[in-house]
């Protein structure tokens, strides 16, 4: 009887499902059983019907979870709907949709983690799960069934559309624009790869301490990737906008600065020369440098790292660390940023947490488990890659805060140095500290002036080191507009990263030796 | 759901697909199971056990082409999930070359042993697992009382796949691995340097012992005591086996069909052309027995032949997948990497580090990316001062860069050691006067 009426709220779930092809035409989204409610101002109740579930299984599934004595057991069901159109040799010509649904099952017993999931709802389906989480401990017990209360959220991502009743045919014409206008810009171009990914999450979370939260994620991508060539040379760059964001973002004036950056990062390559190897003054542009923040401290201060030790920030809280004017934070309340997020993956409210205040090192970032080895408040750094996943701390938007200089003011005060603009990628040791960042464009800094382009070099530095060594911070924080995933221990969560214009001053760069 | 299951699954969903109006369809099946421990002071820290199902689809709609995947494989939702996915590639732009690949690619011998499967996946008990983590960590701790944390984990999976294309293939396979390892933390003043040692099998009986495993990860670690930065300049480089991996990667997609037809590729045109220094043979085996990327058919149905991607330094072939090849008028190959082995030489590291006068010998990399358009590299590294054919001391946080065009050139020697626990087995390798930025 049960399993009939799972089914049933399972083909439910199943239209939602279909609703969410969304490289598919808005006049197929309809569904059979009435029309299925989607988008950011559904309810709790809606959650439960969409997942096809009722409270009364929740509490016989965290019962199940906690019956060989766990403390603590938390579900996450989750929905994802990915699209993905891409344009190459001028012409949209492939596409491609991944859904995912199911249920992580997590049972905790102090610190230790019991974890399973299902990818299929049903009553007989998650008590299996359920068991094997509950393996974690190894006595018996019987719980009550516990009362489910629902904050009120904030709704830092509101989207005029939801993804799911934007067609493909609708998205078409923005990759036709960038790819018209990067061949416009410049002769030199010779190919241009336009794509375009958006993702909509659902994400219904209940807790055996009676809280249950639901929050509706979405997240577009539009990239561009340029390839010109001048006398036989050849250069290839990126640029990408990404966000918690509707397609009204995507502006006309949007499109047209995203082809120009582009065009203009791959053709001044041409001119682009490599600094000297070794220890320079670097200047990290205002944007999406912010990288360095995220490797150089921003892992080492996530506690779950500190509560073994491992990190080189352990020990560090209270301590000074870097100038008075050096106030770095990582924050999930940025309306529409990539990291943003309105509640975490463990159900705890999401905040601004102060790393480093006026250069003293101020908090760690916590998820349950270290919160609770800490005996302080989550911070709402526990994040996951999907429901398949446990959650550990992770960040959200890291970022610093303006300080008292001028940008010129920096650039002038090198006398060579490097200029570092934008970045593929970066890697940290947490207990060594060695933290690096791949430059994919800047400028040499020749007696205080930018002058020639540089390319592809690596910046390899040591993270406490560095933030003693932060010289000067301008006035003018920007945060990055591209599409940043932090990857850690084969998770991939999306984040993004801010800087004002900052000197460093001394990092290793990569290089040429005379 | 059985692999017999799955087939008529995925034979069903490619008849559906055709019906909608698909005039070409591959559908894939995959089943993975798998458990991930990690302990810590003899508890266990994690343990998670998981089953995973997916279905994807590639629809060929009279030269129009897209992939859809879906981990619901309810029949009922399955159905409205193709109508939608067949109806939304009427969408895109034709493309003459987006098709299945030619028939005459796919394998004839499905049959063949490739010795990836433990048959006996299901009698490895839950116990034998936490026990094998446990004495992992147990051997870590007992090399020093530096150790800050150390950590033994063990992981294993199963995984089935069917494989079914409307032009003629249906194929499936099955295989297993396990994984065991440890990881370990250091105090070394004010910093705390860790080291890692991961080893696998496709088999359980044939795993690395917990006494290597522990032994090592705490090695790696205690080595790195004291580590420091030196001064920049030129050096010759040695590179440890288990790190000498990420330098091939940088092979992997200037070699691709894709790279070449979009102009990004600093080896367009070199075909036979002299790329590396002539003691490099790079082989791309994928029917090495027991080997971590070995199989029949690659993910697009094209049957599995051994290729000589470089010899004596001359590149020889591209990697080359159904698109793109046909773009291009070149015959598919397959597109992508599996096992990659190398000629070896005659010694091993002890003997080499003996030549070497002033080098580094890099043990790990820490970031850093390679430009596949025009060959330029930067990559941090860590490892150690090589003075007079001795290991001096542990030097980190250095940069080496370079253009893979001359890089490649400067490989003087490649060691007899290949490394066992990757589906790259490189041996050591050895280049010279490599530009190191530090101090």
């Amino acid at each position: 009887m049960k399993a009939i009426i799972n089914r049933r709220d399972f083909l439910k779930a199943g239209a939602v499902t279909a609703v969410g092809a969304a490289v598919l035409p808005h006049v197929l989204s309809g569904c059979t059983t009435g029309p299925a409610k989607i988008g950011g101002n559904m309810t709790i109740h809606d959650y439960l019907e969409h997942f096809g579930v009722t409270e009364q299984m929740i509490q016989q599934i965290i019962a199940e979870g906690l019956s060989k004595g766990g403390d603590y057991c938390d579900l996450f069901f989750q929905h994802s709907i990915g699209n993905y159109i891409g344009l190459e040799d001028n012409a949209v010509n492939r596409a491609y949709s991944d859904i995912s649904f199911g249920v992580g099952i997590r049972v905790l017993k102090g610190d230790q983690t019991g974890y399973s999931f299902s990818e299929e709802v049903s009553l007989i389906a998650m008590k299996s799960a359920a068991r094997t989480a509950a393996n974690i401990a190894n006595s018996s017990a019987t719980v009550e069934p516990v009362a489910f209360e629902s904050p009120k959220l904030p709704s830092y991502y509101m989207i005029k559309t939801p993804w799911e009743e934007i067609s493909i045919n609708e998205k078409i014409p923005y990759l036709q624009q960038v790819n018209d206008k990067v061949f416009a810009m410049d002769s030199r171009v010779i190919k241009s790869n336009v794509w375009f990914n958006d993702e909509t999450s659902y994400v219904l979370f209940a807790n055996s301490e009676g809280r249950m939260t639901c929050d509706y994620q979405p997240m577009a991508q539009l990239s561009v990737s340029v390839t010109a060539e001048q006398n036989g040379q050849k250069e290839q760059n990126y640029f990408d906008y990404s966000g918690r964001r509707g397609i009204e973002f995507f502006t006309p004036e949007a499109i047209n600065t995203l082809a120009t950056e582009a065009v203009k990062r791959t053709v001044s390559l041409f001119d682009a020369v490599k600094p000297k190897a070794g220890e320079l003054p670097v200047v990290l542009a205002a944007g999406s440098s912010g990288i360095l923040l995220h490797e150089a401290i921003g892992h080492g201060m996530e506690a779950d790292f500190n509560r073994k030790e491992t990190s080189i920030f352990s020990d560090k809280i209270g301590k000074k660390v870097a100038k008075d004017f050096v106030t770095i934070v990582d924050d999930g309340t940025n309306p529409n940023i990539r990291g943003t997020i309105n509640v975490d993956d463990e159900g705890n409210n999401t905040e601004k947490t102060y790393l480093v205040a006026g250069g003293t090192m101020e908090s760690y970032l916590h998820d349950r488990i270290s919160a609770q080895h800490y005996g302080v408040k989550p911070t709402g750094n526990g994040r996951r890659e999907s429901f398949r996943h446990m959650p550990m701390p992770r960040m959200r938007n890291t970022y610093m805060e303006n300080g008292p200089h001028k940008k010129d003011e920096i650039i002038e005060s090198v006398k060579y140095g490097v200029y570092a603009e934008s970045f593929s990628n970066g890697q940290v040791m947490i207990g060594a500290g060695d933290f690096t960042f791949y430059v994919k464009s800047g400028y040499l800094i020749e007696d205080g002036k930018l002058t020639r382009p540089i390319k592809d070099i690596n910046i390899i530095g040591n993270g406490p080191k560095v933030l003693a060594d932060i010289e000067m911070v301008a006035d003018d924080l920007k945060m990055a507009e591209g599409g940043w995933t932090c990857g850690k221990n084969g998770q991939g969560v999306p984040v993004s990263q801010g800087l004002p214009t900052v000197k460093v001053s001394k990092i290793t760069v990569g290089g040429v030796n005379a | 759901m059985n692999n017999k299951e799955r087939k008529e699954l995925a034979m069903w969903a490619v008849e559906f697909a055709k019906q909608k109006g698909a005039s070409e369809v591959a559908a894939s099946i995959n089943n993975s199971r798998s458990v991930e421990i990690e302990v810590r002071e003899q508890k266990i820290e994690k343990i998670k056990e998981s089953t995973t199902n997916g279905l994807s689809l590639n629809i060929y709609r009279d030269h129009k082409y897209s992939g859809h995947s879906t981990n619901n494989l309810n029949k009922k939702d399955l159905e409205k999930f193709i109508t939608e996915a067949v109806e939304a590639t009427k969408y895109l732009t034709a493309d003459e070359f987006r098709e299945l690949p030619d028939p005459t690619l796919y394998p004839t011998d499905l049959n063949r042993d490739l010795k990836i499967e433990d048959k006996n996946y299901n009698s490895v008990a839950p116990e034998q697992r936490v026990q094998i983590a446990k004495e992992i960590e147990q051997v870590a701790r007992s090399k020093s009382d530096k150790i800050i944390s150390a950590t033994g984990g063990f992981s294993d999976d199963y995984s089935e796949s069917v494989l079914v294309h409307s032009n003629g293939l249906i194929a499936e396979r099955a295989s297993t691995s396990f994984w065991a390892g440890g990881e370990v933390t250091v105090r070394d003043g004010d910093a705390r340097p860790e080291g890692w040692h991961w080893g696998g099998s496709r088999h359980f009986k044939t795993m690395p012992t917990p006494e290597e495993l522990g032994g090592k990860a705490a090695e790696n670690a205690i080595r790195k005591m004291g580590q420091t930065k030196i001064a920049s300049g030129k050096y010759d480089m040695l590179i440890e086996n288990r790190t000498a991996g990420r330098l091939l990667y940088m092979f992997v997609r200037p070699m691709s069909a894709r790279a070449l037809q979009q102009k990004s590729s600093y080896l367009d045109g070199m075909l036979g052309q002299e790329i590396a220094s002539p003691v490099l043979t790079v082989i791309d085996d994928p029917l090495m027995e027991g080997g971590f990327a070995s199989r029949l058919y690659d993910g697009q149905g094209i049957a599995a032949r051994q290729r000589t991607m470089i010899e004596n330094g001359v590149l020889k072939e591209y990697y080359v997948d159904n698109y793109y090849g046909k773009k291009l008028g070149m015959t598919p190959n397959g597109g992508s990497t599996s096992n990659i082995r190398f000629d070896l030489g005659t010694r091993g590291f002890d003997a080499i580090v003996k030549d070497i006068n002033k080098g580094i010998f890099v043990t790990s990399f820490n970031g850093g990316n390679s430009n596949s358009t025009t060959g330029d590299f930067s990559f941090g590294v860590s490892g150690f001062l090589v003075e007079g054919g001795k290991i001096i001391k542990p030097v980190n946080e250095m940069n080496i860069s370079g253009n893979a065009k001359e890089f490649w050139k400067q490989l003087a020697e490649l060691g007899n050691d290949p490394y066992q626990y990757s589906s790259i087995l490189s041996p050591t390798l050895v280049f010279k006067d490599i530009d190191f930025s530090g101090l």
